[in-house]
């Protein structure tokens, strides 16, 4: 069984729901986002979101464009990415989902990109521009490395296209709660329900909520009717926050078992 | 290439886009899921559209009446004379209402918004040319307009800002990345994706995510029928070289989709060369760049070896971009266009020679064009000819080249 599988039906069984920190790979240097990870794990993490940065984040708000901006001017690539989870894994299994754009993928070399996430640890993949109907070859590659495709629904997408979009991916399904890019938001959108119920018309697989979840309040509500809430802009908030401050660990840590307190 | 294959490549060619949008391998739609519904729309509401009488009607009679649709197919004869080879036509898009081809484009969409009930426009712009047109598009069918612009080409086309504000449409400066044209996409993308209920994403060249390279691409076409039509009228038979600038590509696809069947004619595609081969230093896709995705679709992309897409120069702001439209990457693969570039100097030269020789002051997009012209026609025979697609007027860009010219002194 693979690990985010595992890890959800581990929840399941206890009756609890998974918490899913994002964090952006380098941000602000790739020594702390491997303590980050460690940290969160410690602190209610059950799976962690690592994104990569990318010159180019078209459905990304100011939050985690200003990440990106920091991870790259550190001179971040997407190697450094796989070798910070190399290194993580010496010390956790917590499942690993490196969110993405396609192109830095791509510069691995279409045939190298499912072995290297499986090297390096990952277990999951999910490619923010990346559809169903672009992903034929690289979903048989993931899947034959054993690295899960998570895709995203919008609410936006149709009942047809929903269906197809549980079908393709596997591990989790991340229903975007609204329509927009990433950000922090005062309120939750009242969509996201509506539309997990409208995946679990189609698949058995568990739903993920994110986009604007920021609050303890934001996070119960999505656990009500989502078996995920995944919180990344107010997290990078705080990482930015703190930057140059040494217990800027221990900040995110505080805020992130503060998010899953309820 | 032999001509049996390129003739096989050819009737591969007329196939594509796929109902995907994919030009053989590049193209596509690479959005965020939010996006494909709306892109779906978007493509079956043009595909009605262009089989409505009715809206083709409209579109034509806005192209001559308010556009002033046909151009002139002008022979430049002292231009001819001074290069001493190939005669030389301009297909005159400059004197396009607003000074550029992109109102063809623009007014195509802004109808078929209209038709779909959209009554928030957005639009990014380099030059700030497609950004005009649109507002001036606008403002005709009394349209909310706004324009993201990267801050740097707000500075070096001011006059375009400025024409965008009189037109009641609003500037929005985008200050991430390398300030100009790319950047300003990322940020129409981010309103799209957000307020996609009521707006309309009008894209100003052959690019993005299905369907705008091939709409973008028909919505230009008229400008290589008219030129057909033209050139046999005025020299009884087909030119033997088309040359085209090229940023997004729209300006070169409009001149070059007529022929791409006529397999005798020559065309190249001359991308910006900018200060040098170094990366960064230019926007030649074709010469330094690799398939790669960006921005909704799959083309040459100008990167590092860690798919970070690279910043480009280019003293045009309309050049100035790091990925090429996918149908320009399919006819670059299967040999049917030739690219090249030119520099910075070779534009700005060709710039001031044009001006000097014909009475026309040329935009810097299309002076790259020219340079490639003043290469090709020496060593063409003066029976031969060749026709360009005079893209734009230079007005916007005399403060850019008195610069330069104050600097050389």
């Amino acid at each position: 069984m693979r690990n985010i599988e595992r890890t959800f039906l581990a929840l399941r069984e206890k009756g609890k729901k998974a918490f899913i920190p994002y964090i952006t790979a380098g941000d602000p240097d790739l020594e702390t986002t491997g303590r980050l990870i460690l940290e969160l794990e410690k602190n209610g993490a059950d799976i962690i979101e690592l994104g990569v940065p990318f010159s180019d984040p078209m459905a990304d708000g100011p939050v985690i464009q200003r990440a990106s901006e920091r991870a790259l001017a550190n001179g971040v690539t997407l190697h450094d990415c796989l070798n910070l989870v190399k290194q993580v894994r010496r010390e956790s299994k917590i499942p690993i989902v490196l969110f993405t754009y396609f192109n830095p993928l791509l510069s691995l070399g279409f045939d190298n990109i499912g072995p290297a996430l499986k090297e390096a640890g990952i277990d999951g993949a999910l490619i923010t521009d990346l559809v169903p109907e672009e992903a034929g070859e690289i979903r048989e590659q993931l899947a034959s490395s054993g690295v899960d495709l998570i895709f995203l629904v919008a609410p936006t997408s149709s009942d047809a296209r929903i269906k197809m979009i549980a079908e393709a991916s596997t591990g989790f399904v991340y229903a975007v709660s609204r329509t927009g890019v990433t950000g922090v938001r005062q309120n939750l959108s009242e969509a996201s329900s509506s539309l997990v119920e409208r995946v679990r018309k189609f698949s058995d697989l568990p739903v993920a909520v994110g986009f604007g979840i920021s609050t303890p309040e934001h996070v119960k509500e999505v656990w009500r009717h989502a078996d995920a809430a995944v919180v990344g802009s107010r997290i990078v908030l705080e990482i930015e926050k703190h930057i140059g401050d040494r217990a800027v660990v221990e900040h995110v840590a505080a805020l992130c078992s503060s998010l899953v307190l309820s | 290439m032999q001509a049996a294959g390129k003739e096989a490549a050819m009737n591969q060619f007329y196939e594509v886009p796929d109902s995907g949008g994919h030009f053989g391998e590049y193209g596509g739609r690479f959005v965020p899921e939010t996006l494909m519904q709306p892109l779906e729309e978007l493509a079956a509401a043009y595909e009605a559209a262009k089989q409505d009488e009715s809206f083709k009607n409209e579109l034509n009679h806005l192209l001559k009446h308010f556009v002033g649709r046909p151009t002139p197919l002008f022979y430049a004869g002292r231009l001819t004379e001074h290069l001493g080879g190939a005669r030389i036509y301009l297909k005159r898009e400059d004197l396009c209402h607003t000074g550029a081809h992109k109102i063809n484009n623009a007014l195509g969409q802004v109808l078929l918004a209209r038709r779909m009930g959209k009554n928030r426009i957005i639009a990014e712009t380099g030059a700030g040319q497609h950004g005009v047109a649109t507002a001036t598009v606008c403002a005709l069918m009394n349209l909310q307009c706004l324009v993201y612009m990267g801050t740097e080409d707000m500075r070096r086309q001011a006059l375009n800002v400025f024409r965008m504000k009189l037109l009641g449409a609003e500037v929005s400066g985008v200050n991430a990345g390398s300030k100009t044209l790319k950047d300003a996409i990322n940020e129409a993308l981010r309103d799209w994706v957000t307020n996609v209920g009521d707006t309309y994403y009008l894209l100003g060249s052959a690019l993005g995510p299905h369907p705008y390279p091939a709409m973008v691409r028909d919505f230009q076409a008229v400008i290589g029928r008219e030129t057909r039509d033209q050139i046999v009228a005025e020299a009884g038979r087909l030119p033997d070289l088309l040359v085209a600038c090229v940023g997004g590509g729209s300006n070169a696809i409009g001149l070059f989709y007529e022929f791409l069947g006529d397999t005798e004619i020559r065309m190249v595609g001359v991308e910006a060369g900018g200060r040098g081969p170094a990366l960064g230093d230019h926007a030649a896709r074709f010469n330094g760049g690799r398939p790669g995705v960006l921005q909704g679709t799959r083309s040459y992309i100008l990167q590092d070896a860690h798919g970070q897409v690279s910043t480009t120069h280019s003293v045009s702001a309309g050049l100035d971009y790091s990925a090429i439209g996918p149908e320009h990457a399919r006819l670059h693969d299967i040999g049917r266009v030739e690219y090249t570039s030119a520099t910075d100097d070779e534009a700005l030269e060709a710039f001031q020679l044009l001006a000097k020789l014909e009475g026309i002051i040329p935009a810097l997009e299309s002076s790259h064009a020219i340079a490639e012209v003043v290469k090709q026609a020496p060593a063409l025979d003066r029976d031969q000819i060749i026709v360009m697609n005079l893209s734009g007027r230079g007005d916007k860009d005399v403060n850019t080249v008195a610069e330069f010219l104050d600097r050389g002194e």
